[in-house]
């Protein structure tokens, strides 16, 4: 495994430390709830796909539009649960990332900023380890977006279903994904990996439906590779 | 409805029983939904684990086994399993193991129980795989809704009626002023009380039959009788009378049985009116009645042959109008036994009239009143036992032939056997007969065991009833004692199996074998009326329809409690399925067949079908057990 026994004990210590730094309560409590066990069996611990829909690619100047989420387990995806924000991104959005998404102007006109529901979000999440697909979005904007709003940083262990499929396809297949990437929005790279394994494709691309297929592709990847006993500090990035 | 639900909805919406669903239902169910992924070769339900929910293959392939590890089922997409657990204590009751990488969505059980409460359809769909406890019936109820016009309807004025003892002249006189030109003859003392009614009075009376003009022509005028004879001497005796809450349907199937253009329409017991044969045609569209009205009215084979593309459009109406099995069988074979008749009539005006009377007998599917569009011809000749092979054989030779070769142009094969009365064999006066008939119940062997599928379902087509009524007699006190001989037609029986059922455009076999196109009639209703001969001639039943014999047997403790209704209801649904299908043939110009493709039928059906084999398995178990092999009867027979 790429991943060393000296990263994996830096994300423990960094969880503990952020859970006694960080500048809001709400923050703490992720940080000090989240499962930092890098030992914990994959099967054992509690999920949380997200998803983000963003106004574009880089997170100095564009921002995020919606968040979808989706709390599991290996053994099941409680379709009741999951949940979905509009967000009113502080520095405007493009209509051609609208018109993709199918999110309206007038939805993201009248939508809250983050800091209003970013309270509501770490309480979904919390206890669960996030898990995305290809996982460089998520983090950037997410930590961008708290720390702007916070002053905190927000960073933590993710399962990347993307980057699960690239450890499988070694130097050739990273190559070759680093130019699709170039291409193609990740939703799209996201059907291209379900459908190795078997999953239908999902119209659409909304947040939720993206975080759905996430978990069901990690739920898949899990059983084609590894298995139930697998430390999640062998997945996480 | 949020978005992000709008692929699950959509995919749950398209497969029944959700297809039915209200979309509030379905909004409903889809926000349940738990989803859980298996590799191809994983376990999804462990035989007695606790179940939860209703498991629906959203991708991939399922298959469910039984203890004892024959495959039961095989599902593709859109396909329900778990819902026996569900019902029955909440455990698996099979095994399940995803053979494709697989998808499956969970319907939690509180979900699926609030559905099963209060949706109908749903639960009949779930339903389905259980015994039902009025399932025949059921079907029938539905098929009369889909067709609720009751005879009532066509009543439109009250009927006339004459006594007995009022003079021809008299009633000719009332009945020159009506349309109806058919009155009801009442006498005041009878001894049928089904026809017996009290007037306003309270005078009992009883209907005696219906007046026509063919009775003043037949029975008055032709026979030089004076016009004051009382009209109870000319009226014809067989009153044939339907309840006014049956539908046209049965009305016209009453006509077509007894060949008569008038019914009395009874309700409650009391005469409120009679239909014509015309009343009914202006009704129906189906043509089964002018067509019979058309094969008596040929003059020779070439005009029958003729009449063949009328049959199959009658045929055709008839199912597209959502006729059950049991009325389209009966249309057919009413069809088929005219086409007998009129050949008949027409040999015997050629030939003179038969030197010693003499039953022509229809054996298989139109004894049994079950014709389907495809079918070949199984009939035998019944002599008196004065036939003298010297001196009549060459007269009942020629009459065979003659029906024989015209049946074959109209459209009723040869039957390749050699099961006609072309064949010496089958020409045999009533004695031969009946020693023939002993022999196979008391000496059955493979060939003798075919025979008797094909000749314990006989009836009269023409000719002398009371040597069929002899056979038919024969059949149904001597078989039924005969513990060896239902053991031997009971492993015959096993023979012919069913498939499992069908997966996407397969027909999936018990090994696992998948093929396109399946015999229905080899597999399915053959097999099955194979089954109900069995429990018929053990119960000592004189009906030949499956479905009568079903009734009849229900009456004993033969089955299980239910288990009539459900083959009743099985074979309701392959007959459908294999009309259906041989009407698409027509409709598409291909020669029907009794082969159908999974490709054709739709989701629902799928799974009517899938459980009436089901049934015919279970049923097919029960056979051996309930018929064992007598002690040392195995023995016998090696030596």
């Amino acid at each position: 495994m790429r991943l060393t026994a000296d990263r994996r004990g830096r994300w423990h210590d960094w969880l503990q430390d952020m859970a006694r730094r960080a500048d809001t309560q709400s923050l703490r409590d992720f940080y000090a709830a989240f499962p930092d066990d890098s030992d914990a069996a994959i099967g054992d611990t509690p999920l949380v796909a997200i998803d983000l829909e963003t106004s574009g690619l880089d997170p100095r100047q564009h921002g995020i539009l919606s968040i979808g989420l989706v709390p599991f387990t290996l053994d099941g995806i409680a379709i009741a649960r999951r949940r979905h924000w509009v967000l009113r991104p502080p520095r405007g959005f493009s209509g051609e990332s609208v018109a993709y998404h199918h999110i309206t102007h007038s939805e993201v006109e009248q939508a809250p900023d983050l800091a209003d529901v970013l309270p509501a979000i770490l309480a979904e999440l919390q206890g669960r380890l996030p898990v995305v697909h290809y996982h460089p979005v998520e983090r950037r904007f997410l930590d961008r977006a708290v720390r702007e709003r916070t002053g905190s940083v927000f960073r933590f262990p993710l399962i990347d279903t993307m980057e699960i499929e690239a450890r499988r396809h070694r130097r050739p297949w990273r190559l070759r994904l680093r130019r699709l990437l170039r291409r193609s929005p990740a939703s799209i790279r996201l059907n291209d990996s379900r459908i190795r394994y078997g999953l239908p494709p999902y119209e659409g691309h909304q947040a939720v439906l993206d975080a759905i297929g996430t978990a069901e592709l990690l739920q898949a990847q899990i059983q084609h590779h590894y298995s139930r006993s697998t430390r999640v500090g062998q997945l996480w990035v | 409805m949020d978005p992000e639900l709008l692929d699950i909805r959509r995919h749950l919406g398209a497969h029944p029983p959700f297809d039915g669903l209200t979309d509030d239902q379905l909004d409903d169910i889809a926000n349940q939904v738990e989803i859980s992924y298996y590799r191809a070769g994983s376990q999804i339900l462990a035989s007695n684990q606790p179940i939860n929910a209703l498991l629906y293959v959203r991708s991939g392939a399922v298959e469910v086994y039984r203890r004892s590890g024959d495959l039961f089922d095989r599902l593709g997409e859109g396909s329900l399993f778990g819902h026996y657990g569900l019902l029955r204590g909440r455990r698996a009751q099979y095994p399940a193991i995803a053979i494709e990488d697989t998808l499956i969505y969970a319907i939690d059980a509180d979900g699926f129980d609030q559905l099963y409460e209060t949706d109908s359809d749903f639960a009949d769909f779930i339903e389905l795989g259980r015994p039902r406890m009025a399932g025949g019936t059921e079907t029938h109820t539905q098929n009369n809704d889909r067709m609720a016009t009751r005879i009532r309807k066509l009543v439109t004025r009250r009927p006339l009626i004459a006594e007995s003892d009022e003079s021809a002249r008299a009633v000719a006189g009332r009945l020159a002023d009506e349309p109806s030109a058919a009155l009801l003859v009442v006498e005041s003392q009878g001894d049928d009380p089904r026809y017996t009614y009290a007037d306003a009075d309270g005078t009992l009376w009883q209907v005696k039959g219906i007046l026509t003009d063919a009775d003043f022509r037949a029975r008055l005028v032709a026979e030089g009788r004076s016009v004051d004879t009382p009209v109870g001497e000319i009226v014809s005796e067989r009153l044939v009378a339907v309840q006014s809450d049956e539908t046209i349907q049965e009305a016209m199937l009453a006509m077509l049985r007894h060949n008569v253009h008038h019914l009395a329409v009874i309700h409650r017991r009391r005469p409120i009116g009679v239909i014509r044969l015309e009343d009914v045609v202006r009704y129906e569209t189906q043509s089964s009645l002018y067509l019979i009205e058309s094969i008596f009215s040929q003059r020779h084979t070439e005009g029958l042959a003729r009449l063949l593309p009328d049959v199959r459009n009658a045929a055709v109406r008839l199912v597209r109008d959502g006729a059950d099995s049991r009325t389209v069988g009966t249309a057919l074979s009413s069809i088929g036994r005219s086409f007998v008749r009129r050949l008949l009539e027409l040999a015997e005006s050629e030939l003179g009239p038969p030197p010693v009377p003499y039953a022509f007998m229809g054996m298989g599917s139109m004894a049994r009143n079950e014709q389907t569009l495809v079918t070949d011809q199984d009939n035998a000749l019944v002599l008196d036992d004065s036939f003298d092979p010297q001196q009549h054989d060459d007269y009942f030779a020629a009459l065979a032939q003659r029906v024989s070769d015209g049946l074959d142009a109209c459209g009723y094969a040869y039957c390749k056997g050699g099961i006609m009365a072309t064949n010496p064999r089958w020409r045999q006066p009533l004695s031969v007969w009946q020693r023939y008939f002993r022999s196979w119940i008391q000496a059955p062997n493979a060939e003798r065991l075919l025979h008797s599928n094909i000749f314990f379902d006989l009836d009269n087509l023409y000719g002398e009833e009371r040597l069929i009524e002899t056979l038919q007699t024969l059949i149904a006190t001597e078989a039924g004692e005969s513990p060896a001989f239902l053991a031997a037609m009971s492993r015959n029986a096993l023979n012919r199996t069913p498939p499992i059922g069908f997966f996407r455009e397969f027909v999936t076999e018990k090994d696992g074998q998948q093929n396109d196109s399946i015999n229905v009639k080899r597999r399915g209703t053959a097999p099955l009326t194979d089954l109900i001969r069995i429990h018929a001639l053990a119960c000592g039943s004189q009906a030949q329809n499956s479905f009568e014999r079903l009734a009849d047997i229900k009456t004993t403790s033969l089955l299980g409690p239910g288990v009539a209704d459900r083959l009743s209801y099985s074979l309701e649904v392959l007959s459908l399925a294999r009309l259906r299908d041989q009407v698409l043939d027509i409709e598409n110009e291909r020669e029907p067949d009794n082969n159908i493709e999974p490709r054709n039928v739709p989701a629902k059906q799928r799974a009517e079908i899938k459980e009436a084999f089901r049934a015919l398995s279970d049923a097919q178990k029960f056979l051996r057990f309930r018929y064992p092999m007598p002690a040392g009867g195995a023995q016998k027979r090696g030596r």
